[in-house]
């Protein structure tokens, strides 16, 4: 299978600060890649680049055969990559101000030009498929948390992407309500979505990784398997990491 | 000396039918200048947030100049420098509503501003990772959002320019001020007569509290 990210020898700064050092990673179509990492250690920065969130400084992106240049590159490929690309964030960033049907509607209609019948009839059958079937008339606000991610799923998924990012989507959730986020990220797994998680579930992504990288002061520092980097780590750092998380 | 002083409510009633006259003007002035000065603010307050450094400095500074110099001096400059180099007369009313207008502008644009920048910033990413572009991404998310928490100081600002155009008395419109001032030259019974004038102003503000009272319940109701 193609690999739809190609990321080789990416740099990237903040002013002085140097975030990103020299990584080099490929996704697989079909793959389920977890990335874990201390805070700070640019997790969320190398996600965010793969969909133009952030700028890169040196190196290559190159995301479903759409090249990315450093320093923001072209409005158009910009745009055809966020098309293709999903992402799911820490604090859901729901549209407050429409309901959950007008979240989901809105960009297959104002990005692909879907009529409004046809964007209401998918909202309501992704809405089913993660789970709220019956919410479809409410306001964000009325959600509980694990709800409203379940929410910014579906209206993420409702433009078809080829490739979901996941940055700490339970992580400003209340402990009861993780389980049903990771129900849907474990189903969309496994209808062989594409997908690339950060998060500090280690027993979700024991479960669901194909691959778990490990980020160390912006560097990857370890690759593998799941058993393999959960089990037996070869760089001592992750060994320290994973001592300190799995203790609790 | 003794005051002899009494509250004429009879030479306060008769006053009424004449300061009146002025409320059109003072309606007018405010209603007209201020849906202007929206219109500026909404122009400048953006371009004040634009990246291009050549659409927000002429912005900036047209900010800082209204906010910064009094509307009093602005008028006056409006009425009476302007015809020089227009080379003809501007007509008071004119002159009130363009004072009004470039005035509550520039205070509506820091509204504008800080309305837009309070928005956080994860729904500006979340638009734009769905595909949509810059400009779709502020104008079905931000600034709906914004345009909601900017009720209460456009509000405020409406209610500051309506006391305003009592200002304008000094070029001889004929707001509610000025019909005071001409009622009292004939009837000298001036505590009656501001006591009239400033009941209208506050019946004027106060009707407007309650409106955007209204509006912004309902429009919190719809979030
Ligand atoms: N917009 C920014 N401007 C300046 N520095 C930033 C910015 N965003 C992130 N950083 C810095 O870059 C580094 C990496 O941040 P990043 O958010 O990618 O870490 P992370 O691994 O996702 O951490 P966490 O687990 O806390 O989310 C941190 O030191 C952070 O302070
Ligand atoms: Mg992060």
């Amino acid at each position: 299978m193609s690999n739809i990210v190609e990321i080789k020898q990416l740099n990237k700064s903040f002013g002085e600060h140097h975030v990103l050092k020299d990584i080099d990673l490929q996704v697989k179509t079909g793959e389920v890649v977890v990335i874990i990492g201390a805070s700070g250690s640019g997790k969320s920065t190398l996600i965010r680049c793969i969909n133009g969130l952030e700028e890169y400084n040196t190196g290559t992106l190159v995301v479903d055969g759409h090249g990315l240049e450093p320093h923001g590159g072209s409005q158009k490929a910009l745009n055809t990559i966020r098309k293709e690309v999903g992402m799911v964030f820490q604090q859901f960033n729901l549209f407050p101000h429409l309901s959950v049907r007008r979240n989901i509607m809105l960009a297959p209609m104002k990005v692909k030009g879907m009529s409004q019948a046809q964007a209401s009839d998918s909202a309501e059958r992704l809405l089913e498929r993660v789970g709220i079937g019956n919410q479809a008339d409410k306001y964000p606000n009325q959600l509980s948390g694990g709800q409203q991610q379940r929410v910014a799923i579906a209206r993420a998924l409702a433009m078809e992407p080829r490739l979901m990012l996941f940055d700490e989507p339970t992580s400003a959730l209340d402990p009861e309500m993780v389980g049903e986020v990771l129900d849907v990220m474990r189903e969309l797994a496994r209808e062989g979505m594409t997908m690339m998680v950060v998060t500090h579930e280690m027993g979700f992504a024991r479960e669901v990784a194909d691959r778990v990288i490990y980020i160390h002061e912006g560097r990857i520092v370890e690759e593998g398997a799941p058993d393999q980097v959960f089990d037996t780590p070869q760089n001592e750092r992750t060994q320290a990491f994973l001592s300190r998380v799995l203790s609790h | 000396m003794e005051s002899t002083f009494s509250f004429n409510w009879q030479a306060a009633i008769d006053a009424i039918p004449f300061l009146l006259k002025g409320a059109p003007y003072t309606l007018m002035i405010s209603f007209g200048g201020l849906l202007a000065g929206f219109v500026l603010g909404i122009l400048f307050g953006l371009l004040s947030l634009n990246r291009r450094w050549y659409l927000r400095w002429p912005a900036t500074a047209y900010i800082e100049i209204f906010r910064g110099t009094p509307i009093l001096v602005q008028v006056l400059f409006i009425f009476y420098g302007l015809p020089d180099l227009l080379g003809g007369p501007i007509e008071p009313v004119t002159a009130a509503i363009a004072a009004i207008a470039l005035n509550s502008g520039a205070y509506i644009s820091e509204v504008v501003r800080g309305g837009v920048q309070s928005i956080a910033k994860g729904q500006r990413e979340a638009g734009l990772s769905l595909g949509l572009s810059r400009t779709q991404t502020f104008w079905t998310i931000i600034w709906p959002q914004a345009l909601r928490r900017m009720i209460p100081p456009l509000g405020n600002q409406a209610i500051v320019s309506i006391k305003d155009t009592s200002l304008f008395s000094v070029i001889g419109v004929g707001e509610l001020v000025r019909q005071g001032q001409v009622y009292i030259a004939n009837t000298f019974t001036a505590f009656e007569v501001y006591f009239v004038v400033a009941i209208m102003y506050l019946i004027i503000t106060l009707s407007l509290s309650l409106l955007l009272r209204l509006f912004e319940r309902r429009g919190i109701n719809a979030v």
